[in-house]
């Protein structure tokens, strides 16, 4: 019995992102169980949505520009933003419920399970209903997509763009899901942060004062999900002077704050205490 | 080595309390202390113990839940903590008060998940599923979302869940809370033949000693911390320094039974109960009894298991 249970180290390799595909597609399998449910809710969400960036575009029925913006570069911006959060919280969005998982001891269950603790918070419920969100800000920013003279090096950019604003999200959703390692009720804290970042990421810098901008670049580096990356595409110097090579640190400042979160979250549960039951 | 080795095994919890508006007061609860013991392939041990006694806090050490505050702990070569996940494909846990199936999903498909996480091959999955499910009586069940089961019936689901990945070592924190008899019984003839087949090591906690009677060979009993008892279940009678009980039922009521080897507990009306000697034997005492006095009835009764903890546990406190 032994050997059909011990693991061989070749096949860990690819262990967690394939255990991680298996759990979500056994998710998605039950959740179209409910197929009437299942569509209610992705088409109440893409409503929701839609009605997110209607708000922004009516504002421009009076307003030519915003801090210096059009309303096809805005929706560059906001795109951008929100397809990052929209993969990094459709892929990962569980972290959240960390606190709850403290104090179900559902996370004292996970712990016994020969899958990564992060693999299993993450995929645990994983849901397509969060789709709604990514479809909709995909399609604002195909929208934009005109806006942007396009080059070879842009198109990198843009691509670098997608990918590193979904990984500073995924970073900020562990990072501040952590806190609830401290105190098990913290999740509202991390909202502030991870879609209270979102928000401040749909407007161009410029409308807010210089130290923010300057906040956000090196405190908490959200500016690097869109702000910079799109200064490069629309072919903008930094209104701020700030220099021109933040322009390309986007993938940079992603692998900070990733390699930052998955420290935390490994002291997180090094010292995890468990419930007394 | 041993599978399970535990040596001046130490875990403290840092607990704050209010005390007052503000201020918090930051104390320690030491949990477990100085715990040693060790366990063999194949052993199954009973772990018992009082009330926060700490067998909760030793078994999530020993599946690498906490990491210890100090001590040393391998589990089957591994560190648990550092090696948790690697561990945890080896080891089946069961919190006797907690779930490890989906609320939400029906047994099958919480059972499907497993198979996926522990990645079963499926020929041996099929064949452990139907065994279980056969065995614990759970083939109405496996359609019904797991928060729709009673508890009895969650537990099962639950020990099933423990035991697909063939674990060399199953830990059990309660498993028979709210189990009826017959799924008692059930319960523990299904884990002596798991254990006799595939010599599966078993840590099991309960407060039923009846559990323990049936399956443990060896009892570790635990208080305050750390281990105050490890030894065979006969050997805990002797350490009680229990006596066997003799009740005499005399035809009228009479003054305390006189007779050598054994004295009187309690009288109550015409019958009285004697204590004797675990080691001696019961026969000259009935005889002593019988000649001298007009006995209705007479009957013996063994030393009780709970009196020797009860006794175990008074003590440590
Ligand atoms: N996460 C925790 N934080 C603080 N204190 C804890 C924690 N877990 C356990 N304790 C304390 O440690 C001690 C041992 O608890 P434990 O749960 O191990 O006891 P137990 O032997 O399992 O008891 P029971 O028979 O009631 O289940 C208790 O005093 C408890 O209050
Ligand atoms: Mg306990």
């Amino acid at each position: 019995m032994a050997e059909t249970s011990t693991t061989p180290a070749s096949a860990r390799s690819w262990h967690p992102v394939a255990r991680y595909g298996d759990m979500a597609r056994l998710w998605v399998r039950a959740e179209l169980s409910y197929p009437a449910s299942f569509a209610m809710l992705v088409v109440g969400s893409m409503l929701i949505n839609a009605l997110d960036f209607a708000g922004i575009a009516i504002m421009f029925s009076s307003i030519d520009s915003l801090g210096g913006f059009g309303l096809r570069e805005i929706a560059l911006l906001y795109g951008a933003t929100g397809v990052g959060i929209g993969i990094a919280d459709t892929l990962i969005g569980s972290v959240e419920r960390i606190g709850e998982f403290i104090r179900t001891g559902r996370l004292d269950q996970m712990l016994t399970k020969p899958v990564p603790l992060l693999v299993q918070v993450c995929s645990d419920r994983f849901t397509l209903r969060r789709l709604g969100r990514i479809t909709q800000a995909g399609v604002v920013m195909a929208w934009a997509l005109p806006v942007v003279d396009w080059t070879p090096s842009r198109v990198l950019v843009a691509v670098l763009m997608v990918l590193s604003s979904s990984a500073l999200f995924f970073g900020l959703f562990v990072l501040f899901s952590c806190v609830q390692f401290w105190t098990s009720d913290a999740s509202e804290f991390a909202n502030a942060f991870t879609y209270g970042g979102n928000t401040l990421t749909q407007y161009p810098l410029t409308v807010f004062p210089r130290e923010l901008a300057i906040a956000l670049t090196v405190v908490l580096p959200i500016a690097f999900v869109n702000w910079y990356p799109c200064l490069y595409l629309l072919g903008r110097s930094d209104p701020f002077g700030f220099p021109a090579w933040l322009q390309f640190c986007s993938p940079l400042a992603a692998s900070v704050v990733v390699a930052a979160a998955l420290l935390v979250w490994r002291t997180g549960v090094r010292r995890y205490t468990s419930t007394g039951s | 080595m041993p599978l399970i080795d535990v040596s001046g095994l130490e875990r403290t919890f840092v607990v704050r309390r209010r005390a007052g508006f503000v201020r918090r007061t930051r104390s320690e609860v030491r949990a477990v202390h100085d715990l040693t013991f060790s366990v063999e392939t194949g052993e199954m041990v009973g772990y018992i113990g009082p009330n926060g006694a700490g067998k909760s806090t030793t078994i999530k050490m020993l599946t690498g839940i906490l990491v210890p505050t100090a001590g040393s702990l391998r589990v089957a070569g591994l560190d648990p903590s550092r090696q948790r996940t690697q561990l945890a494909q080896r080891i089946g846990v069961v919190f006797g008060q907690r779930t490890t199936l989906w609320w939400d999903l029906p047994l099958r498909d919480s059972f499907e998940l497993l198979r996926k996480i522990y990645r079963i091959p499926d020929a041996r999955y099929r064949e452990n599923l139907d065994r279980f499910v056969e065995l614990l009586d759970l083939g109405d069940q496996l359609d019904t979302p797991v928060r729709q089961l009673s508890l009895g019936q969650r537990m099962r689901g639950d020990i099933t869940a423990a035991l697909l990945h063939d674990p060399e070592i199953l830990y059990l924190d309660e498993p028979t809370i709210g189990l009826d008899v017959v799924s008692k019984g059930r319960l523990r003839e299904f884990l002596r033949a798991l254990n006799a087949e595939r010599s599966t090591t078993l840590l099991l906690t309960t407060h039923d000693l009846q559990d323990i009677e049936a399956l443990c060979d060896r009892v570790i009993v635990i208080d305050h911390g750390t281990s105050v008892y490890d030894g065979s279940l006969g050997g805990l009678h002797a350490q009680g320094g229990s006596s066997r009980t003799l009740v005499v039922d005399l035809v009228d009521e009479g003054p305390p039974i006189d007779v050598p080897g054994a004295w009187v507990r309690k009288v109550e009306g015409p019958r009285q109960w004697l204590s004797f000697p675990t080691e001696a034997s019961a026969a000259p005492v009935v005889a002593a009894v019988a000649a001298a006095y007009d006995v209705a009835d007479l009957s013996i009764q063994e030393p009780d298991i709970e009196d020797v903890i009860r006794d175990l546990y008074s003590r440590g406190a």
